[in-house]
C-alpha cells in the first residue's frame, strides 16, 4: 500500500496541469448557466482543443488516439479537470461509454469509421437503452429490428436518452430474436440519427429542464454492418457499456462534492441559528462533519476499487458500491443544504433573494434522479447481492 | 499510487487469519470469555512467537518494526476472531502510549517486555465523567503518589503494570503497588474485561507529559476501528452464509430482496469502513498532516457501521440470531464497547468538525 504518486503519475499530472493552465477557457463561468443548446458549440470547441492536445480520451489505447492511461492517471485527469473548473466535453457519452465499447466489441471498419469523430466531437453520440416498459428490467426491451436483406428495420421507442437532441449517432439496443430468452435475443446497433423515421422529442423532468429525450423509431433502416458485437449478443455489449458508466462516474464527483461541502461550511458561518452562527451549532456541525467524512470515504473506496481493478482492466461489480454511495451521499448533502438555508433553500435561480442563484433548490430536486439514473439503487443492491455476495438471484 | 495491499501485507493478513482461526476458534473464544480475565498464557506465548506482541515497535526494544498498515491488518484479523484477553490493551494501547510518551530507558524497561511477550499492561484513562476529552481528567499525582479512581480500564485484572493518565502526566503503577485495588465491572462485551482501578497513596513513576498522548490514542482508535472491520466481515460472512441456506416459503431467504438488500448494505458498510481504516493506517504511518482527521473518519464511520451491520445480521438471522449459542451477539457486544472506546461517532464527528470547519486561518471562531 503506497498512496504517494509514482514518478509516472506525477509527470502525467504535471504535464496535464501545464497544458490546462495554458488552455482551459477563462470564460466558462459566463457560459455554464446557459441552456445546453446554447453552450453546445462552445463545448464542442473545448473538446476539439483537448483532442488536439491529446487529452480527450486519456483512458483509450494509444493506437485509438488515447494515452493508455492507467486508472490512477484517469482519476488524476478528472481531478485536475475539476480543480481548474474545466467545462465538460461535448461528447461525454461517446468518450466515456460508447467509444470504449466500440473499441472492445467493434470491427476494424467500425473503429476506423467512428472512433476519430468521437474524439474530435464531430459526431455526438447518445445511448438508446431504456424504454417506457424496460427500465430496471432492461432485458425486457421491445424495440425490434427485423432483417430485410442487408438492412435491419427498426421500430420502437426509447426514453431517458441524454444528448438525444444533438446526437448524430446512437448505440441502440434492439430485439432481433423474439423467440429467444429475453437476454439472448438482443443486438446492439449503431444508428445514424439522421435516418428517416427517427424522431426526437424533449422529455421535461421534475427540475423543469429537459436533459433527456424520447426517441421514436418508425421503419428506420440500419445497415447490417452497423451491428456492434455479435447478433443476439447485445446484452453483453450493453453490460460492458454500463460497467464503464458505473465505474467512471464516481471518480469525477470527488471534487464537485468537495466544492459543495466547502461552500456549505462557508454558508454555515453566515447563517444564524439559536443566536449564533450555524457553524457553531452542534447539530449542524455533526451533519457537516458526517458529510465531509463520507466524501473522503467515497474517495478512499474509489482509490481501492481502482487499485483492485487495475489488474483486470475492466471495471467489475465493485462499481455498484460507488454508485449507491455517491448517489445517496449527494441526496444527504442536498438535504443538509436545505436545513442550513431554511426558507432560502426553496428559492429558484433568477430570484432576487436566491442563494448561489438557486443552486441548492435545483440540487435538491435533481439529486432525486441520482438514485434512479445509471441503474437504480435497487438494481445496484441486486448486483451486489448476486454477483458480489453470491446470493441467489431475486428476480 | 496503490491502495491495494502489498504482497507482504497480504501474507501477514493471511497468516494472521489462519493463526487466529487455528488458535482461537469460536469454541476457544467462548472458553476464554468465561474466564475472569480472558487471558491464556499458552495463547499469549503463541502470539509472541508470531511477533504480534512487538509488531510495530522498534527492534531496539525487541519489536518487529512493521508499520501501522500492518497493525491494522493484524487487528482486523484479531477482530474477526473476536480475540479475547489483553492483546489490544497491552500491545496496542499500552505499547503506543509507552512509545509516544516514554524515554528510551522507559521503553527498555516497559515496552521491551511487552514486545517479548513477558508483560501484560493497560492504560487507565476514564474517570467518573466517562469523558474521552483529556481536559476532563481530574486525577493528579502528588509527590509521586496517586489517590483516586479510574473507571472502564480494560484488562487491568491481568496487567503487570498500568499506565495512568493524570492531569500532570502519565504515570506507571505496578500491579503489586501499595494501595492499588482492581475490581471487575460487569459490562456488555464479555471478551474484553473492564475494571475499576482505585489508588490510595499508591506510588507512581512518571512516564512523561501528556503532550504526546493524542498520537497514541490515534493509533489505538484506528486499531479498534480495524478490529471492528474484522468483526463486521465475520458478521457479514455468517449472515450471507445463513441467507443462502436458511429456507422459508420454499426458498433461501437470501433470495428475498428485503434480505438481500440488507446484505448489500452490510457489504457497503464493511468495505467503506475498511477503506477508511486502511487509509488511517497509512496516514499514521506517513505522519500525514491529515492523520488525525483520517483516524476520526475511520473511528466515526466504523463505530456506526459496526452497530448497523450487527443490527442487520441479527434481524436476518431471525430467532436464531437472538440465541445465546449464536456468536452474533458476542460481536454485537464487542461492537458496542468499541463504539464507545476512544470516543463514539458523535465525539469523532465533533473532532472532524473542529479540524475541518474550524481549521485555523479559515475562520475566527467566536466564543
Amino acid at each position: 500500500m503506497d498512496l504517494k504518486l509514482t514518478p509516472q503519475e506525477s509527470s502525467f499530472r504535471d504535464e496535464l496541469r501545464a497544458w490546462l493552465a495554458n488552455n482551459v477557457p477563462k470564460d466558462w463561468a459566463e457560459w455554464r448557466e446557459k441552456p445546453l443548446e446554447e453552450s453546445f458549440p462552445y463545448l464542442r470547441a473545448w473538446q476539439r482543443k483537448l483532442h488536439d492536445g491529446g487529452w480527450a480520451a486519456v483512458s483509450w489505447p494509444k493506437e485509438y488516439g488515447g494515452r493508455s492511461a492507467t486508472l490512477m492517471q484517469q482519476s488524476l485527469f478528472w481531478e485536475e479537470m475539476a480543480r481548474v473548473e474545466a467545462p465538460p466535453m461535448a461528447n461525454s457519452l461517446g468518450l466515456g461509454l460508447i467509444g470504449p465499447t466500440i473499441i472492445a466489441c467493434g470491427t476494424e471498419a467500425q473503429k476506423k469509421r467512428f472512433i476519430p469523430k468521437i474524439l474530435s466531437a464531430e459526431e455526438i453520440w447518445c445511448q438508446g437503452f431504456s424504454e417506457p416498459n424496460a427500465g430496471s428490467d432492461l432485458a425486457g426491451l421491445q424495440t425490434e429490428a427485423k432483417l430485410d436483406g442487408d438492412h435491419y428495420i427498426v421500430n420502437g421507442q426509447k426514453v431517458w436518452t441524454s444528448y438525444g437532441w444533438v446526437g448524430d449517432w446512437c448505440e441502440l439496443i434492439v430485439r432481433t430474436d423474439s423467440s429467444a430468452a429475453k437476454h439472448k435475443g438482443l443486438t446492439a446497433l449503431l444508428v445514424d440519427m439522421k435516418s428517416p423515421g427517427v424522431e426526437v422529442r424533449p422529455l421535461r423532468q421534475m427540475t423543469g429542464e429537459s436533459e433527456f429525450n424520447e426517441l421514436f423509431f418508425r421503419d428506420v433502416r440500419v445497415p447490417a454492418e452497423n451491428v456492434l458485437g455479435e447478433v443476439n449478443d447485445g446484452w453483453n455489449v450493453a453490460m460492458s457499456t454500463l460497467m464503464y458508466e458505473r465505474g467512471s462516474y464516481g471518480a469525477r464527483l470527488q471534487l464537485t462534492f468537495n466544492r459543495y461541502i466547502s461552500r456549505l461550511i462557508e454558508l454555515a458561518r453566515g447563517v444564524r441559528r439559536n443566536g449564533r452562527p450555524a457553524s457553531e451549532d452542534p447539530l449542524i456541525r455533526q451533519k457537516l462533519a458526517q458529510c465531509s467524512a463520507e466524501i473522503e470515504i467515497m474517495r478512499f473506496n474509489q482509490m481501492r476499487a481502482f487499485s483492485r481493478i487495475s489488474a483486470t482492466g475492466v471495471p467489475g461489480p465493485e462499481g455498484s458500491i460507488q454508485k449507491i454511495f455517491w448517489s445517496e451521499l449527494n441526496q444527504r448533502l442536498q438535504q443538509i443544504a436545505q436545513e442550513l438555508l431554511g426558507s432560502y433553500g426553496q428559492l429558484l435561480g433568477g430570484d432576487l433573494h436566491a442563494v448561489d442563484n438557486g443552486l441548492w433548490s435545483y440540487g435538491y430536486l435533481r439529486t432525486r434522479g441520482n438514485t434512479i439514473e445509471a441503474g437504480t439503487s435497487e438494481v445496484q443492491r441486486n448486483i451486489i447481492g448476486h454477483f458480489v455476495l453470491g446470493l441467489p438471484r431475486s428476480y | 499510487m496503490q491502495f491495494g495491499l502489498s504482497e507482504s501485507q497480504e501474507f501477514l493478513k493471511d497468516s494472521a487469519r489462519k493463526f487466529f482461526a487455528g488458535e482461537c476458534p469460536s469454541a476457544e473464544m467462548r472458553r476464554l470469555m468465561e474466564t475472569e480475565t480472558g487471558y491464556d498464557a499458552a495463547l499469549w506465548s503463541k502470539l509472541t512467537d508470531q511477533g504480534y506482541t512487538g509488531i510495530i515497535y522498534a527492534e531496539e526494544y525487541d519489536g518487529v518494526g512493521l508499520g501501522k498498515v500492518e497493525l491494522m491488518l493484524l487487528l482486523e484479523e484479531a477482530g474477526r476472531a473476536l480475540l479475547p484477553g489483553p492483546f489490544f490493551s497491552t500491545v496496542v494501547l499500552a505499547g503506543s502510549v509507552l512509545d509516544a510518551v516514554g524515554s528510551p530507558s522507559h521503553k527498555k524497561k516497559y515496552l521491551a517486555p511487552i514486545c517479548r511477550g513477558e508483560a501484560r499492561a493497560t492504560v487507565a484513562i476514564l474517570e467518573s465523567s466517562a469523558s474521552w476529552n483529556l481536559r476532563d481528567v481530574q486525577l493528579t499525582a502528588v509527590n509521586g503518589k496517586l489517590s483516586g479512581e479510574k473507571l472502564f480500564v480494560s484488562d487491568a485484572g491481568v496487567a503487570d503494570f498500568i499506565l495512568v493518565v493524570a492531569g500532570n502526566g502519565v504515570f506507571i503503577v505496578k500491579a503489586k503497588a501499595k494501595g492499588l485495588k482492581i475490581s471487575p465491572m460487569l459490562s456488555m462485551d464479555l471478551t474484553r474485561k473492564l475494571c475499576v482501578v482505585e489508588f490510595k497513596d499508591t506510588p507512581a513513576e512518571l512516564l512523561g507529559p501528556t503532550t504526546n498522548l493524542p498520537r497514541a490514542f490515534d493509533i489505538a482508535s484506528a486499531a479498534l476501528a480495524a478490529e471492528l472491520v474484522g468483526g463486521m466481515q465475520r458478521t457479514l460472512d455468517l449472515t450471507v452464509e445463513y441467507a443462502k441456506t436458511r429456507k422459508q416459503f420454499g426458498k433461501p431467504i437470501g433470495m428475498f430482496q428485503a434480505v438481500q438488500h440488507q446484505c448489500a448494505d452490510m457489504y457497503l458498510e464493511t468495505e467503506s469502513s475498511r477503506s477508511a481504516v486502511y487509509y488511517a493506517g497509512w496516514a499514521l504511518e506517513e505522519n500525514a498532516p491529515e492523520a488525525s482527521t483520517a483516524v476520526s473518519i475511520a473511528k466515526m464511520y466504523s463505530s456506526d457501521a459496526a452497530r448497523t451491520v450487527g443490527n442487520r445480521s441479527i434481524q436476518i438471522h431471525g430467532g436464531m440470531g437472538f440465541t445465546w449459542e449464536n456468536d452474533l451477539h458476542l460481536y454485537y457486544r464487542r461492537a458496542k464497547a468499541s463504539e464507545n472506546a476512544f470516543g463514539d461517532a458523535t465525539f469523532h464527528r465533533e473532532r472532524i468538525a473542529s479540524l475541518v470547519i474550524d481549521a485555523p486561518g479559515v475562520t475566527a471562531k467566536s466564543a
